[in-house]
């Protein structure tokens, strides 16, 4: 018997060449540890779920005979069980249908008018399409774009590996552009320009631009003036933009507030806005819901030719249809409980009798409470980015958007020597020594990509703010104590 | 300069692939039925009846209650210590809804858990299917993905490396796998089900095409068979499944078992049995067969298409290549939990003596003997049109009916630039509001035609649509009779 079809052999070599970090060795080692009983600090994204107007209305949907009890109301919200009965009504059969290959029309909808809340453009439903978490959305449209490995992606480096395992499984080119770690992970056109003139220069055509705005991992909020030259750039270079916003709600610093690339391409006027292909993600995942189990997103597509769009809905059909609860979580992300609302008012209103009510506050109570998450957000980035340039031959740039925290590590020859004996990449060995001897799980920086020869690694900003400065005290004494072990004293790694 | 995206620059594979299930019929179908919503008397029916998609709650077939109890508390489990709550759920479902939290990590059902899926529901699943084969199940052989399709593109992925591979595919198929295949860049080589004989699958046949494509300097990888079948509704003998299992011994074929309606048969002289038990009965093992099963939540008696939960079972290939495939399920993070839930569920339901049983089963099989009837009835009314012949349906939720066209309406298509079936599907939509999906979109003998119409319908709608399909097959065929 010669080899087999499922060989390790005889695999699809797009399939091998793949890498994914972010599920990748650290985080089997530190399942393995976890397994064995070992204190676990996942620095993992893992978000309280604040969601609990979303828990409400999809139970109710989950299990409609609910709302016919007149009990119902002692255990949910009047208004989660309005928002269940108007959810079910813009379903087909429940959540146990297929819905529209798009998603489900009402909701669509309700996503067009939260853009055009958000960006004061009006947005079209139609060109909407909910998918099961971003992630499908992207791979969805690379696939529609990438021909052959002679079709290049213009992404950031560092990125989230989601576009270059996407690129390598479709057998398309990744055309790196590299973020300016001593200018705040900042971009600069020049770069751009030059790495889309080498890539030509190897017979790339270089077909689209992937932007991560706020960055992952590098937290980076891009200003409306980087947007223009952006948008301006795609133009010039008849790139579709591809903007991944799935962290739109998470911004830690004020003079950057999120722009969606939609609006500066609309500000911007003709022809640039009637001429620019782009594509926006978002998804449930992040914000403030963090409800990252769901699998909702969505894309928008803008300047999208009709005839490509029908090709789009055509792939989208074979997937049948997005998961109708998540889609439900997207309706209700994009209409956050208001003051106006019954539950709300309630909250106010029982607020001040005084009584204790454990179930109808709670709603009005979580959504005011959701603010104090981002608040909480912010002071966790702080606590971090300072905690770790408090650390010996550690950098660390400020997390102005995301969920993350990506500092550099300045790791000593000798230490990448102990790696390359322990045929390890320099910063999965110390990312595998810190997490064996404290529990701390991170991603090291090579699964996101970095310069050649500068080290980082991932963290989120996600445990509780009075763990934080336990974990940065442990992370410190591991970190001073390596580089005690490994240091030279006329040379070590640098920028 | 013209914009980088239009059907001119974009990936030919996408522009190749087909999927008539939601295809050009079914668009002008929601058209229609946008125009009654405005204009009630736009058309000569008052509503459209969608009988092409196998998504039963769409058309009002009840969940089973024991699932979305259990559902519903995992969704928002702070519920669960509240003593209203136990006025208002089953104690079992209670109970069920704690065993499962306590199955995922810190409770948290809005994480991402594990790219496989979190281990506890792998474990009963795995359970599950023990009981069900009678040999046992590892849960890390199972990886839990939103609906069962995700699973047939990954396998797909990992199996086509070039135009160069082939995939054998039975004619007619679920137009998924055609699709997938033309997407990764594969090449479908197909096996032809045997109308005459209720769509059997002959083992030479597949011999056959196997040569074929080898001569043809093919590498055919894998083997797809859809058990009970889609379009086609066949159940496969145990015999058969054991000539199956031997050929893809023989050849190092991958077996790709499509399972997904395991809980749909509907004569008592079948019975479902799973390729991986017929393969175990035989003596094989991991060394002897590489096998992946495909089970969906979306049929059965349950349903439930709009969660998007299923599985794939993946038996006798190497560790090395188990990693690739977790590496490529984790690109996705993780399938949704909702769904993992679901699919635990499906393959462990409630048992005799629990709380629920009684009231589950009554479901279960109230929904089951209603499908079984109205697979019946139209079988019986598609047979009593003329030139029309239409195999039972022993399990799925289809019938696949041929229609013999008469040479005029065959011409009429040409004229109309359309296949002959979906010119026929196209005049039975515009009369009557009936949506069925053409033969073509899922492949037939050459020069035959036929159409897929699902069960699905409440069965009181049933006798208004062979009502209203009966007139128009007859003023059709009055119109094109040689």
């Amino acid at each position: 018997m010669g080899i087999k079809a499922l060989d390790y052999e005889s695999l699809n070599e797009n399939v091998k060449k793949v890498q994914y970090a972010v599920r990748g060795e650290l985080y089997l080692r530190a399942s393995e540890l976890q397994k064995e009983g070992k204190k676990d600090v996942s620095l993992y994204d893992f978000l309280e779920s604040t969601s609990v107007l979303g828990e409400h209305v999809v139970a109710l949907c989950q299990a409609p005979f609910l709302l016919d009890d007149p009990n119902v109301g002692l255990l949910f919200p009047a208004d989660a069980i309005a928002r269940a009965k108007h959810y079910l009504s813009l379903t087909s059969g429940g959540l146990g249908a297929y819905s529209d290959s798009r998603g489900i029309p009402g909701i669509r909808k309700e996503v067009a008018e939260f853009i055009e809340r958000r960006d004061g453009y009006p947005s079209d439903p139609e060109l909407i399409y909910l998918t099961d978490g971003a992630s499908k959305g992207v791979m969805q449209t690379l696939n529609c774009i990438i021909r052959g490995e002679g079709d290049g992606i213009l992404v950031p480096v560092p990125q989230y590996p989601l576009y270059s395992a996407t690129i390598s499984l479709l057998g398309g080119s990744l055309v790196p552009y590299y973020l300016e770690e001593t200018a705040n992970w900042g971009l600069d056109i020049n770069d751009l320009r030059q790495s889309v003139a080498q890539a030509r220069m190897k017979g790339i055509t270089v077909r689209a631009m992937v932007i991560i705005n706020p960055g992952n991992p590098t937290g980076q909020c891009l200003s409306e003036a980087n947007l223009r030259e952006i948008l301006t750039f795609c133009y010039q270079e008849n790139l579709v933009l591809l903007g991944d916003e799935v962290y739109q709600q998470n911004v830690y610093q004020d003079e950057r507030p999120f722009i969606s690339s939609r609006k500066v391409l609309m500000d911007m006027g003709p022809p640039i806005s009637k001429e620019v292909q782009l594509i926006s993600f978002h998804t449930v995942s992040k914000g403030y819901w963090g409800e990252c189990g769901q699998r909702g997103g969505y894309f928008e597509m803008t300047n999208i030719p009709p005839q490509t769009v029908d090709e789009i809905y055509k792939i989208a059909s074979i997937a049948l249809s997005p998961n109708v609860p998540a889609q439900i979580f997207m309706g209700l992300m994009v209409n956050p409980l208001k003051p106006g609302d019954i539950s709300y008012q309630q909250f106010l209103r029982e607020r001040k009798k005084g009584f204790h009510f454990s179930v109808i506050g709670d709603t009005a109570h979580r959504e005011v409470h959701n603010k104090g998450i981002l608040e909480s957000l912010r002071r966790r980035a702080r606590i971090m980015t300072d905690g770790f340039n408090s650390c010996k031959n550690v950098v660390c740039n400020f997390t102005e958007g995301a969920m993350y925290s990506f500092p550099q590590i300045r790791l000593p020859p000798k230490a990448i020597e102990a790696a390359k004996k322990a045929g390890k990449v320099p910063d999965v060995f110390y990312c595998l020594k810190l997490l064996e001897a404290t529990g701390i799980s991170t991603v090291p920086g090579s699964g996101f990509g970095q310069k050649e020869g500068v080290f980082h690694l991932r963290t989120t900003i996600l445990p509780a703010e009075e763990d934080m400065p336990a974990i940065m005290s442990s992370f410190k004494k591991f970190n001073d104590e390596f580089m005690e072990q490994y240091e030279d004293n006329w040379n070590h790694s640098r920028m | 300069m013209a914009p980088p995206v239009t059907v001119d620059t974009i990936n030919p594979k996408v522009l190749e692939c087909e999927y008539a299930v939601r295809g050009e019929i079914v668009t002008l179908a929601q058209n229609l039925q946008q125009e009654i919503q405005k204009k009630p008397d736009a058309h000569p029916f008052e509503e459209i009846l969608y009988c092409n998609i196998g998504n039963p709650q769409s058309l009002g077939q009840q969940p089973i209650t024991f699932f979305r109890e259990v559902l519903a508390l995992c969704d928002h489990p702070s519920i669960l210590d509240k003593s209203e709550t136990q006025g208002l759920f089953s104690a079992d479902s209670i109970e069920r809804a704690w065993q499962i939290l306590d199955q995922i990590p810190g409770r948290a059902t809005g994480a991402y858990s594990h790219s496989q899926g979190i281990k506890g529901l792998r474990d009963t699943i795995a359970a599950g299917i023990e009981a069900r084969d009678g040999f046992p199940a590892d849960p890390n052989d199972i990886f839990l993905t939103d609906g069962a399709s995700p699973a047939v593109h990954m396998m797909m992925q990992l199996l086509i490396r070039s135009e160069k591979d082939g995939i054998l595919c039975p004619i007619p198929q679920y137009p998924l796998y055609s699709a997938s295949i033309a997407l990764h860049g594969g090449t479908l080589v197909p096996y032809y089900l045997d109308e005459a004989t209720g769509w059997g699958l002959e083992v030479s046949e597949l011999k056959k095409q196997l040569e074929t494509a080898k001569s043809k300097g093919i590498t055919v990888r894998a083997l797809v068979v859809i058990n009970p079948g889609n379009p086609t509704g066949q159940v496969l003998a145990e015999e058969n499944q054991r000539d199956i299992v031997e050929f893809c011994k023989q050849e190092g074929l991958v077996l790709l078992a499509d399972e997904v309606y395991q809980e749909n048969v509907y004569v008592p002289e079948k019975k479902f049995h799973s390729f991986k038990k017929v393969s175990r009965s035989m003596g094989y093992g991991e060394k002897d067969i590489s096998l992946v099963s495909f089970q969906s939540v979306s049929k059965g008696y349950y349903g439930e298409c709009g969660k998007r939960g299923g599985y794939m079972e993946v038996t006798g290939f190497a560790a090395d290549v188990r990693e690739q495939i977790y590496k490529v399920a984790s690109v996705n993070l993780c399938s949704n939990i909702s769904g993992q839930i679901l699919a635990s569920l499906v393959m462990s339901p409630p048992k005799v003596g629990d709380e629920s049983y009684e009231s589950y089963s009554a479901e279960r099989d109230g929904i089951l003997s209603s499908l079984a009837r109205r697979a019946k009835t139209l079988e019986d009314a598609f047979n009593k049109l003329e030139g029309v012949t239409c195999n039972k349906a022993e399990g799925a939720m289809y019938l696949f009916p041929r229609i013999c066209l008469p040479e005029k309406a065959i011409k009429a298509a040409e004229a109309a630039k359309t296949a002959p079936d979906a010119f026929y599907c196209r005049r039975l939509l515009t009369a009557t509001g009936i949506v069925f999906v053409p033969g073509s979109g899922f492949g037939q003998v050459p020069g035959t035609w036929h159409f897929r119409c699902t069960i699905l319908p409440q069965e009181d709608k049933i006798p208004e649509i062979v009502t209203r399909l009966t007139e128009f097959h007859q003023s059709f065929m009055d119109e094109y009779r040689d």
